[in-house]
C-alpha cells in the first residue's frame, strides 16, 4: 500500500474532495477542452491573460482524483505567473510525473505540485495528471476554442 | 431462450461440485503474483487467460508443423492444412453449424462484423433501408454500420434499453418494418452482462424479411450456443475471449448467404483462377480468407474449443451463475456500490460505480491488491451515457474464478473507501 499513499497524498485527496476554482470564467478569456478517451475524463480550462501575465485560471469537468486534483492545484499555481513561466512549469510538471528527474531540476519551482511525484510509479495514471496541463497549454496558445486529447 | 441450462443449475440432480481448483492448474498465468499478491484476474470480458493445452498447441504447431496451407504437397504443408481444417470442424461443432464451409476464419469479432458490412451490406443494403442495433452494442457493432450508412444512404435505428439494461422489446417491434434489412445485436452485453433474448429478436426480424447478425464475443465463453437453434444469419466471435490466442476469430454465415456475397479482400487463396481479364473466386469459406491466414491462431482456437468442450459449457454456465449470484449479493452488501446492469438474465459481468470514487482510482487501488479489473467506458460510450456515468468499474468472471476471489475484491473495495475516507 505504501506507493498508493505516495500517489494519493493528503493534498491530492483534499483537492479531489474540494476542487478549487472549479467554475466557468466570464469572458473575455481563452478556453480549451481536454479529453482523455482512455477513461472518458473531460475538462474545460478557462484562462484570462493580461499583459503576458496569467491573471486567472479556472476549470470545469469531472474526472478521477488525480485529474481533478491536478486541475485544481494547477489553477492555483498558474495564477499571477507569466505565460512563458506557465509553459516552463508545464514542462517541469510533465517531467516530474514522467519520472524524468534530470529535467526536473531546472526552471521555476514546482512548489505544491511536487505532491504529484508518486504518479511516475503508476504509468497508467500519467495522462490523468497531465490532462488539465495539456489543456491549459492549448488554451494559452490558441486564439479560439480547441479540443485537445491527452492520448 | 436459445440456451439450455444457461443460468439455473438443476437442483434436483446432485452434480459433483465444479472442480475449479483443478481447472485453475490448467492456466499458467493464474499462478503468478502481482505486486506481491496472488493474481485475481477479473477482466475476462476484455480478454481471457489461456490454458496450457492452447499454448502447447501453438508451440507444437510452430515446432513441428509450420508450413503454408492448402497448396504444398510436402508433409509439413499437409499436416498444417489438416490441423487448420480440423479446427474448422471443431468450431462448426462448437457453434452447432450444419457445415464447415459456413465457418470463416477472421481476426476477431470486429473483422467478422466489418466483413458482413462490406460484403453483405454493400451488396444488399441501399438508400432508405434500415439497420437496427441496440443501445448496448459495443463500438465494433455500431461503427461498421454507421460507415455503411454513410456509404449507402441507409439509416441506423437504435432500440432503447430500460434501467436494468434490458432491450425494450416493444420498442424493438415498433422499429422493425419493411425497410429493415439487417438487425445487428449483441448476444451478451460486455458492459452490462445482459443476455439478450436473441432467439425472439431473430424470429421477429425474419418475419419482416430482415437478416440478423449476432455479436457473440461475450456469449461463447459462457454458454452453449447453437446457431441453427437460434436461426441467426451471421454469428461473430473472437478467439481471445474464449481462451484462444489473440488475432483469431470466426464468422458463421448461412451457406446460401455466404455464397451470394461478394468477396471481402482480394488475394491468394480466395481465387480459383486469375487472368488479367477476369478472376473466378474460390468456394466458401475460402472466398473470404485471402492471403496466408493466422494458421497458428486457428490451431490455438481449435485447442481452446476442445478444452471448453472437455469442461462442458453447461457446467461452466451453471458454475458462473453461482459465482454471479454470490458476487452480486456480496457487492450489494458492501454498501456504497451501485450496480450498473441488473437484467434478469445476466452473464457473470458486474459493472458498478462507487459513491464519490472515480472508477479509475478504484482500478489503481485494486491493481495494488493484485486484482485485475477494467475501468472506463468499455467501448460502449452510449451505455455510459444512458446510465449517466462517465465510466464504471467492471469485474467480469470466467469459470476459473472462485468465491474466495470475490471476497478479495469486496475486501479491497472497502480499502478503496478507506483511502478516500
Amino acid at each position: 500500500m505504501s506507493d498508493l499513499f505516495e500517489l494519493y497524498q493528503e493534498l491530492i485527496l483534499d483537492h479531489n474532495k474540494s476542487p478549487r476554482n472549479r467554475r466557468k470564467l466570464d469572458c473575455p478569456c481563452k478556453s480549451a477542452e481536454g479529453y482523455n478517451p482512455l477513461c472518458g475524463d473531460r475538462v474545460t480550462v478557462f484562462v484570462k491573460v493580461k499583459d503576458g501575465i496569467v491573471e486567472e485560471v479556472t476549470f470545469e469537468g469531472t474526472g478521477c482524483a488525480i485529474s481533478t486534483a491536478s486541475a485544481s492545484l494547477m489553477t492555483q499555481c498558474l495564477k499571477g505567473v507569466k505565460v512563458e513561466e506557465a509553459k516552463q512549469l508545464f514542462e517541469k510538471f510533465h517531467s516530474l510525473v514522467m519520472g524524468d528527474a534530470e529535467k526536473s531540476d531546472e526552471g521555476p519551482e514546482l512548489g505544491k505540485l511536487a505532491v504529484f511525484s508518486g504518479v511516475c510509479r503508476f504509468p497508467a495514471r500519467v495522462k490523468c495528471a497531465t490532462l488539465a496541463w495539456h489543456t491549459v497549454n492549448e488554451a494559452l496558445d490558441e486564439e479560439g476554442d480547441k479540443v485537445v486529447s491527452s492520448e | 431462450m436459445s440456451i439450455v441450462n444457461v443460468n439455473r443449475p438443476d437442483s434436483a440432480t446432485q452434480e459433483p461440485p465444479f472442480p475449479v481448483a483443478r481447472i485453475r492448474e490448467d492456466f499458467p498465468a493464474l499462478q503468478q503474483k502481482v505486486h506481491g499478491k496472488p493474481l485475481v484476474y477479473l477482466d475476462n470480458a476484455a480478454t481471457s487467460q489461456k490454458p496450457a493445452s492452447v499454448i502447447d498447441a501453438v508451440t507444437r504447431y510452430y515446432t513441428t508443423d509450420n508450413a503454408n496451407i492448402h497448396r504444398g504437397v510436402h508433409a509439413l504443408s499437409v499436416r498444417a492444412t489438416e490441423a487448420y481444417e480440423r479446427a474448422r470442424l471443431l468450431v462448426r461443432d462448437f457453434l452447432g453449424a450444419a457445415e464447415a464451409k459456413e465457418i470463416v476464419f477472421v481476426r476477431g469479432a470486429t473483422e467478422a462484423i466489418n466483413l458482413v458490412a462490406h460484403t453483405f451490406g454493400r451488396s444488399t443494403i441501399g438508400e432508405g433501408d434500415e439497420i437496427v442495433i441496440t443501445t448496448m452494442e459495443h463500438h465494433s457493432n455500431i461503427v461498421p454500420w454507421q460507415l455503411l450508412c454513410q456509404q449507402t444512404g441507409a439509416v441506423l435505428r437504435v432500440v432503447p434499453i430500460n434501467d436494468s439494461g434490458e432491450v425494450l422489446m416493444d420498442e424493438y417491434a415498433k422499429l422493425l418494418g419493411p425497410k429493415t434489412k439487417l438487425v445487428a445485436v449483441t448476444h451478451v452485453s460486455n458492459s452490462l452482462g445482459t443476455i439478450n433474448p436473441v432467439r425472439e429478436m431473430i424470429e421477429s426480424a425474419h418475419q419482416c424479411g430482415a437478416k440478423v447478425l449476432i455479436d457473440g464475443a461475450q456469449a461463447v465463453p459462457h454458454m452453449k450456443v447453437d446457431v441453427r437453434d437460434l436461426d441467426c444469419d451471421f454469428y461473430a466471435f473472437s478467439g481471445h475471449k474464449v481462451f484462444a490466442p489473440t488475432g483469431i476469430g470466426a464468422l458463421y454465415g448461412k451457406a446460401e448467404l455466404l455464397e451470394a456475397m461478394p468477396p471481402y479482400e482480394g488475394g491468394g487463396e480466395m481465387i480459383r483462377s486469375v487472368t488479367f481479364e477476369s478472376t473466378t473466386y474460390n468456394d466458401i469459406p475460402h472466398k473470404f480468407e485471402a492471403g496466408t491466414p493466422n494458421i497458428a491462431g486457428v490451431v490455438g482456437l481449435g485447442a481452446a474449443v476442445e478444452y471448453l468442450e472437455s469442461v462442458g459449457l453447461d457446467r461452466i454456465a451453471a458454475y458462473e451463475y453461482e459465482l454471479l449470484t454470490y458476487a452480486t449479493e456480496a457487492l450489494q452488501a458492501a454498501g456504497g456500490v451501485r450496480l450498473v446492469g441488473t437484467a434478469a438474465h445476466k452473464a457473470a459481468v458486474l459493472s458498478f460505480v462507487l459513491d464519490a470514487v472515480h472508477a479509475h482510482d478504484v482500478g489503481t487501488i485494486l491493481d495494488r491488491e493484485g486484482i485485475a479489473i477494467r475501468t472506463g467506458h468499455h467501448c460502449t460510450q452510449p451505455v455510459m451515457e444512458r446510465f449517466g456515468v462517465p465510466a464504471t468499474t467492471r469485474a467480469s468472471l470466467a469459470f476459473y474464478n472462485t468465491k474466495e476471489e470475490i471476497d478479495v475484491l469486496v475486501a479491497s473495495l472497502c480499502r478503496v473507501v478507506e483511502v478516500f475516507g
